[in-house]
């Protein structure tokens, strides 16, 4: 029997601003015997049109996914928000266009968000990693409300030898980033922020853990400007730490 | 004319035409548990004092309620049961008014209101009054406090028996209301008070 | 985004005791709500939301039928239906009829229908007196104010204003306990309702097979208003409509939980038609007016139709972490929160404020709570689409247009991106591996610095991901 294969979205975030964050996700990924491939082609999920209103431009970026992943068996993402653009908007821009729209159906069932696949496709909880730290962890909006992600993380993240999880209250209440929102209405943007972060610094975590490097980016935005010591980390590194 | 081009305007819109007979409604959700008579009044009871309100269990009905409203002004309804009971009898009492103005006026300066009730409904410690000849809406309306007077048999498990018992409670009578515990306000400042313009105090006398 | 809506935005963050009123209130709202929808008190919540959402998508998908039978039912209990397309007609219909019975006093109960189409001032216009009865309402008329909140009007008054408003319109000592202003109001109102000519309420559900009008409240102003007066004019959306008297089993289980966390609200009026035959007291004259101000727009379209499955509620407003910050006065009409941003482009017109269903982070928090289960994100981002288009048609905002043709040509020649973002990092600033907190003057403008306004930005790495990877 060959080896399992997957391939990388890293998305544009990652590749531009985090790319530790692809790199640890690669690395948990092979340690758990994947072999990971990173299709080059590869660029954005085409959200920031879309949630502007531009549904030709994301469209268009859509398309281009499409292209780029079609034959990947099985593709593995560092982000719940852009997972949720594949797996549930993508459908919405091609109503119009029913040969795209059974690409897009036939696509949406290969798209992991990274937690999920762990837990649900490799079927593992402990991946090894080891990490002494008190964290809490921060639910992506899109990842929880849109594809269900909750207890995956925090799965994966009790099974971290030296790590300790504190819950922040509420832990489901947005970052406020969203995307262009965070420029378009920037103060009210930092206001929402303000207030996730007084729930994160309640809880004396050193360590914000999250889904989502959008999230982690406002996150830690706002803390670094703060001059707080409290630092962001993505999933992916968590357990990618040893 | 307003009416047909509104009516107009929402066909287009939906792409109906006149006359069309609607698609088949999805079937009501009406679901009843098995509850016996004794776990239905504890119910009651539990649910009324949970909101404030005063619920007892008496063989005696109109002793209660003498004690209750001594040195105080009440008007009763014309429930036959009231009567039965001897409440309407009772000293500070006012009964058998069938007036409306003479109704408004009493209820206006009353102490106390009080009724029976059609039904009870045990899981929100509601009282359904329907309104007809023999309970007045104002009654359990102007009066600081109110005090319905139920027979056991009345209480059902909840509103989906309610609407099962009566499915269309408009060919009963012109109004129905469903009282659950004492008129209440959060608006300033989301602090509760009890009484802005209903009775602020509720009490429900089951009779055994 | 207008400059308005911005400015009202920036005043309400600014203002310190009016963030906290808003945030301890909604709290209030949504942990009630909470308790009252889990598992342990309501397992079939969400058999509940699927039956609510599918008898709301039936009624609207066969509205026309549903108001005929409503009419005919009505009718035959001796009560009148009068369809209005807007505001005037519903003023014209009370003016003529207030006018044919020499009625002087009109007490009026919560509804935000008749906000809608601001009744109160239409009616004082033409000498009528109009007096909101609702607690939280009667604070805002003697205010001036229009309601902050769907379900709790007076959210952002603290107990020291209302004792301002009291003594100022009212003319009585300064009293600052909530269960003494309470009744103060009760007082003055109490005397209204007898003294009523007209009782005007508006309808939570219009009941197709019964011909009734369903009212739900805790004060007890929407009995009095419908049971003291001689003539009581209920004033509905048409959306209102609901196909049976049974299907209140799902919505009055829902409503009440969603909006307040109460199991049932105090009363639930169900009325249908004047008073009987035989019955003690009730209106001798009852009418509905059914309103369209706008409705029948929001049919056309399947998806946006979910709009007006709202029942009120309010619950997507009490856990929206925007409308949290923000409140209802920054809103551009009355009805406020994730519902009044679907609401308020389709009935005005994206271009009323074309920057309100922008004002998102589009977490979908409002979705999760809707008794009835709107998408409200899915309209949102509907809504954007349709802004952008008439941007478009208009000439407007065309930066923008050109920026996403170049992102959208950027994200499909993967050369050409690598490159962008290599451009884009040789730019920034160095600091050391640590988060930038300022950029040059030059480059200080538009995202960047709206970005920065706020926080830190995360330095470049030396590598981008894909430059990492080929040399793994």
């Amino acid at each position: 029997m060959g080896k399992k294969r997957v391939s990388l979205f890293v998305t544009c975030m990652v590749d531009q601003l985090f790319p530790k964050v692809g790199l640890a996700m690669a690395e948990v990924l092979e340690s758990l015997g994947y072999e990971v491939d990173f299709p080059e082609e590869q660029t954005c999920c085409g959200q920031p049109a879309f949630n502007s209103g531009y549904r030709g431009e994301a469209r268009t970026v859509a398309r281009h996914f499409l292209d780029t992943f079609e034959h990947a068996e099985a593709i593995v993402v560092p982000s719940g928000s852009c997972t949720a653009m594949v797996v549930h908007h993508f459908a919405e821009l091609f109503t119009k266009e029913p040969d795209t729209l059974a690409r897009v159906h036939a696509l949406e069932k290969r798209v992991w968000e990274f937690s999920t696949f762990l837990t649900q496709v490799a079927e593992v909880e402990d991946v090894g990693a080891r990490l002494d730290a008190v964290v809490t962890f921060h639910d992506g909006c899109h990842g929880l409300r849109e594809l269900g992600v909750k207890d995956a993380p925090r799965r994966l993240l009790a099974h971290v030898r030296g790590l300790e999880l504190r819950e922040m209250l509420p832990a489901e209440e947005c970052c406020g980033f969203g995307g262009t929102f965070a420029v378009k209405f920037a103060e009210l943007s930092g206001a929402m922020a303000q207030t996730k972060i007084e729930a994160i610094l309640r809880t004396g975590a050193q360590t914000v853990v999250s889904l989502d490097p959008s999230c982690l980016m406002q996150i830690q935005g706002v803390l670094a400007r703060a001059g707080s010591s409290v630092r962001t980390m993505h999933l992916a590194e968590v357990l990618a730490s040893r | 004319m307003s009416r047909d081009s509104i009516l107009h305007r929402i066909r287009t819109a939906v792409g109906r035409s006149a006359d069309q007979p609607p698609a088949e409604a999805p079937a009501a959700r009406l679901r009843i548990p098995e509850v016996p008579l004794e776990a239905r009044i504890a119910s009651v009871v539990a649910r009324v004092e949970a909101l404030a309100g005063k619920a007892v269990r008496t063989s005696d009905p109109c002793a209660w309620v003498a004690e209750a409203i001594r040195g105080k002004t009440a008007v009763a309804s014309n429930a036959p049961f009231l009567a039965q009971c001897g409440i309407t009898g009772l000293a500070g009492v006012r009964s058998g008014i069938t007036d409306p103005e003479e109704l408004r006026e009493l209820c206006a300066t009353a102490d106390v209101g009080i009724t029976g009730a059609d039904y009870v409904l045990a899981d929100t410690g509601t009282l359904v009054m329907l309104s007809s000849g023999r309970e007045a809406r104002m009654i359990s309306l102007l009066p600081p406090a109110h005090l319905a007077v139920v027979e056991r048999e009345r209480i059902l498990t909840g509103l989906d028996e309610l609407l099962t018992v009566l499915p269309n409670p408009a060919v009963e009578t012109s109004s129905m209301v469903l009282i659950t515990g004492p008129s209440r306000t959060a608006d300033i400042e989301q602090i509760l008070v009890r009484g802005v313009h209903g009775p602020g105090q509720i009490t429900v006398v089951i009779a055994d | 985004m207008s400059v308005e809506f911005d400015r009202k935005i920036h005043a309400t963050l600014a203002d310190t005791k009016l963030q906290l009123a808003i945030y301890a209130s909604t709290a209030r709202l949504k942990d009630g709500r909470l308790s009252s929808v889990a598992p342990q008190t309501l397992p079939d919540y969400q058999e509940l939301r699927t039956q609510a959402n599918a008898l709301k998508k039936h009624a609207l998908e066969n509205l026309d039928y549903y108001l005929e039978e409503f009419e005919r039912n009505v009718v035959a209990h001796g009560g009148k239906v009068v369809y209005c397309k807007d505001g005037t007609d519903v003023a014209d219909f009370v003016l003529a009829l207030a006018k044919e019975r020499g009625a002087r006093l009109i007490v009026k109960s919560k509804s935000m229908t008749t906000e809608e189409v601001d009744l109160n001032e239409r009616l004082e216009h033409h000498g009528l007196e109009s007096v909101e009865t609702d607690l939280g309402e009667y604070i805002l008329q003697l205010a001036h104010e229009k309601p902050y909140h769907i379900v709790a009007p007076a959210l952002h008054k603290t107990r020291y204003d209302v004792a301002e408003i009291f003594t100022h319109s009212l003319h009585v000592p300064s009293e600052t306990v909530p269960e003494k202003q309470t009744a103060i109001a009760r007082a003055v109102l109490r005397e209204k309702f007898l003294a009523a000519d007209i009782g005007i309420s508006g309808a939570n559900f219009l009941v197709a097979d019964a011909g009734a009008v369903v009212l739900i409240e805790n004060e007890g102003n929407a009995r009095l208003t419908t049971t003291a007066p001689r003539i009581h004019i209920a004033i509905a959306g048409i959306e209102k409509v609901i196909p049976r008297a049974q299907d209140l089993a799902t919505f009055l289980k829902l409503l009440a939980r969603s909006a307040t966390g109460q199991l049932l609200s105090v009363y639930t009026s169900f009325l249908a038609g004047p008073k009987r035959a035989g019955e003690i007291d009730g209106p001798e004259e009852f009418y509905v007016v059914l309103l369209d101000n706008g409705r029948t727009k929001l049919l056309p379209d399947r998806s946006k139709r979910q709009s007006l499955y709202c029942i009120r509620c309010g619950a997507c407003l009490n856990t929206c972490p925007v409308y949290r910050k923000i409140g209802g006065h920054s809103f551009p009409w009355v009805y406020s929160g994730p519902i009044g941003a679907i609401i308020t482009p389709q009935f005005m017109g994206v271009s009323h404020e074309p920057g309100l269903p922008f004002a998102s982070s589009l977490c979908g928090a409002c979705a999760e709570v809707c008794p009835v289960k709107i998408d409200i994100p899915k309209v949102l981002l509907e809504l954007r689409s349709d802004v952008k288009k008439s941007e478009t048609r208009e000439k407007q905002n065309r930066l923008e247009k050109v920026a996403f043709r170049v992102f959208a040509w950027v994200m499909t020649h993967p050369r050409w991106y690598e490159l962008a973002g290599r451009v884009a990092a040789a730019m920034a600033p160095s600091e050391d591996g640590g988060w930038i907190r300022t950029v040059p003057g030059i480059m200080n403008f538009g995202p960047l610095k709206a970005w920065l306004s706020q926080r830190d930005l995360p330095p470049p790495p030396p590598k981008s991901f894909r430059e990492l990877w080929r040399r793994r």
